[in-house]
């Protein structure tokens, strides 16, 4: 069976740790042996923690030259049946792309982190922010699909990240974790149980090393380099071996109709949220990551005022809950989208509203968003 | 190449996709035959490449696991593979514009560290696939599509480069010297350090082409006439072959 009952390294119990701590914890926690990093605000902390477990459990770490080789290693590492990860920010994540979108061709699972700072560029490198919702949907070139995931607290950026690799693993494919400076940088208290579920890839199996053949929403078996299978492994367009078809138009279609369909057909097994007060909401937020716990705060405080407010919280933010959005949308009289960007969430929201429109309420300057400037938002759109 | 050898080629991949003529094609032979010789055990090689005609090396022609990469960065790939695994033997085959240009702050990070990988470029001193553009080795004066005047800027030189970052076990020949090349691979197939082969393949369509050296036989004589193998002096205005 892929799933197995893991202890946890650390005893089960109560800790205090900050969030990029709690993510490379929950990284160990996962079974990632391969770490490849290079050193960015405000994601480091995820890396110093990293070395420091890894040492203990002899496992590899190994800092880059750069983030385009650091991504570029645990692709490699991953074909070796490694669970592999690394951890950036914003200037490095664009450094990544390329290979990102290497890793959802060749079907690599992986998981990358990306601890938001403000940008663009080198923008304020200890300043939070949510500028990189569309960079993970669309950072890569070329039509794919992606899994990333938005944890809100540091207890989240823990047991998050272990989805993360559970997710990587079953559906093969790289998942990207946002979290925010915010939460990277929080020290909050986190309960560690003591065994978590943990997935383990498929590696030996009927059929083809890559997708294409019927069922087209198949994950193929993914065996590992050094067990005589004697895998071509390209991140050009390929049949189901994985030779090479740059001219023909087939192999293209079915190759990208089953990267999409291996996520999107498979959603109810990816999409998570949390409602808060829903039921009644007149007023309905929508947010994710460290602007939902402002905007959860807005809600209740606008309750104690009798204003039915509600929320919707994003844990995995792609692929999206737009069913939700739309039922949601059907029973709002307002729809309020809180986050730190200009508006992101936003205008994916609006696209399944039938019309209703969005109220965003952002913030870009660096600065938390406020429980406050939301809570004005909820006062004057109900009072319209 | 001996009949038997063919186990390290995979059944259907031919005709190759390289131009009458390519010096990749002896490269191949070569690594091919070098494994051969070996008996060298064809599931516990990983080999590793980017992207250009020199990334064709190895995939799909190799019938080993094989991981052609991005463009310039089949070494981070190679580097993760083998850290993860560190009983696999390694190998990077790719080309000039892949492995020393684009890509030339991995192979040199690569060289520092010394990580027990071994790099073969496939170097005809141009971007082959993409038509003929400049390189990082293209030489002072050769014309190329980017350069129809003459190339204005010196090239490196990869044995020196290598040599300059730290690595060591390295190498160069040229396509005219199949059998030694073919000898320090097997030296270097039995061993688990850093190696750098710096391989001249030459490109008769994209460079001989522009450079009247359009034919493979006058290419291949070029370089025996104007290469002196190296025991000690290093002679900048020669291609320097051997072990450096
Ligand atoms: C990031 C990126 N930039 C550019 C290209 C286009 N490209 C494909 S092959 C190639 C040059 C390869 O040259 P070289 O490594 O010398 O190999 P050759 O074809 O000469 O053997 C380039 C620039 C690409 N595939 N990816």
């Amino acid at each position: 069976m892929p799933i197995e009952k893991k202890k946890t390294h650390l005893k089960a119990g109560k800790y205090f740790m900050q969030g990029d701590e709690a993510c490379a914890e929950g990284a160990v926690a996962a079974g990632c042996t391969f770490f490849a990093g290079y050193p960015i605000t405000p994601a480091s902390e995820i890396m110093e923690t990293i070395v420091r477990r890894f040492e203990e459990e002899k496992r590899v770490f190994v800092q880059m030259e750069d983030e385009i080789a650091s991504m570029g290693a645990i692709v490699g590492a991953s074909w070796t049946g490694a669970k592999s990860m690394t951890a950036t920010s914003g200037p490095g994540f664009s450094l990544k792309m390329e290979n990102l979108g290497y890793a959802i061709m060749t079907e690599t699972p992986c998981v990358v982190v990306d601890v938001q700072r403000v940008g663009p560029s080198t923008g304020q490198a200890t300043r939070t922010a949510q500028g990189d919702l569309m960079q993970a949907r669309w950072g890569t070139h070329g039509e794919h699909t992606i899994i990333a995931l938005s944890p809100w607290s540091v207890e989240e950026a823990f047991y998050e990240t272990v989805r993360a690799f559970n997710l990587a693993e079953e559906f093969r494919t790289p998942v990207i974790i946002l979290m925010e400076e915010a939460t990277g940088h929080l020290r909050e208290t986190v309960a560690v149980r003591e065994a978590i579920e943990i997935f383990n890839r498929v590696e030996e199996g009927n059929g083809a090393p890559f997708g294409g053949e019927e069922p087209l929403d198949a994950v193929p078996p993914m065996p590992r380099f050094g067990t005589g299978h004697r895998l071509l492994v390209t991140g050009s367009t390929h049949d189901p071996h994985g030779y090479r078809k740059t001219q023909d138009r087939v192999t293209q279609e079915r190759l990208l109709s089953h990267l999409q369909q291996k996520i999107e057909y498979h959603k109810e097994r990816i999409v998570q949220w949390e409602e808060y007060e829903l039921d009644d909401a007149e007023t309905v937020l929508i947010s994710f990551g460290f602007a939902a716990r402002a905007a959860l705060k807005a809600v209740k405080d606008a309750r104690k005022k009798g204003i039915k407010a509600g929320l919707m919280r994003l844990k995995t933010v792609w692929p999206m809950p737009t069913e939700r959005f739309e039922t949601l949308a059907a029973q709002a009289k307002t729809l309020i989208v809180p986050e730190m960007n200009f508006g992101q969430l936003r205008g994916e929201v609006q696209r399944f509203t039938g019309g209703k429109k969005v109220i965003g309420v952002n913030r870009a300057d660096g600065e938390v968003i406020t429980p406050e400037s939301i809570l004005r938002a909820v006062e004057g759109g109900t009072s319209l | 190449m001996k009949q038997e050898y063919l186990k390290y080629i995979r059944d259907n991949v031919f005709p190759t996709a390289f131009c009458p003529g390519c010096g990749h094609g002896i490269l191949l032979n070569a690594f091919v035959s070098a494994l051969g010789e070996l008996d060298y055990d064809q599931d516990n090689l990983v080999l590793v490449s980017g992207i250009g005609c020199g990334g064709w090396i190895a995939s799909p022609h190799m019938n080993t696991d094989t991981l052609h990469t991005t463009h310039g960065r089949a070494i981070p790939f190679a580097i993760g593979v083998k850290l993860a695994n560190p009983k696999l033997k390694v190998v990077v085959i790719s080309g000039d514009g892949d492995l020393t240009t684009i890509g030339g702050n991995h192979l040199i990070h690569a060289a520092r560290r010394r990580i027990p990988i071994t790099v073969i470029c496939g170097n005809n001193n141009i971007y082959g696939m993409t038509g003929g553009q400049a390189s990082a080795t293209t030489p002072v004066g050769a014309k190329t599509m980017t350069t129809p005047l003459g190339n204005d800027y010196r090239p490196f030189d990869l044995v020196k480069l290598v040599k300059g970052a730290g690595g060591e076990h390295v190498y160069r020949y040229t396509a005219f010297h199949a059998m030694q090349m073919k000898k320090a691979f097997k030296d270097v197939l039995q061993k688990d350090d850093f190696s750098f082969f710096d391989i001249l393949t030459g490109c008769p369509v994209q460079y001989g082409r522009r450079n009247e050296l359009r034919e493979p036989a006058k290419m291949i004589q070029w370089m025996k006439d104007n290469s002196v193998l190296y025991s000690g002096e290093y002679h900048d205005d020669k291609i320097m072959v051997g072990k450096f």
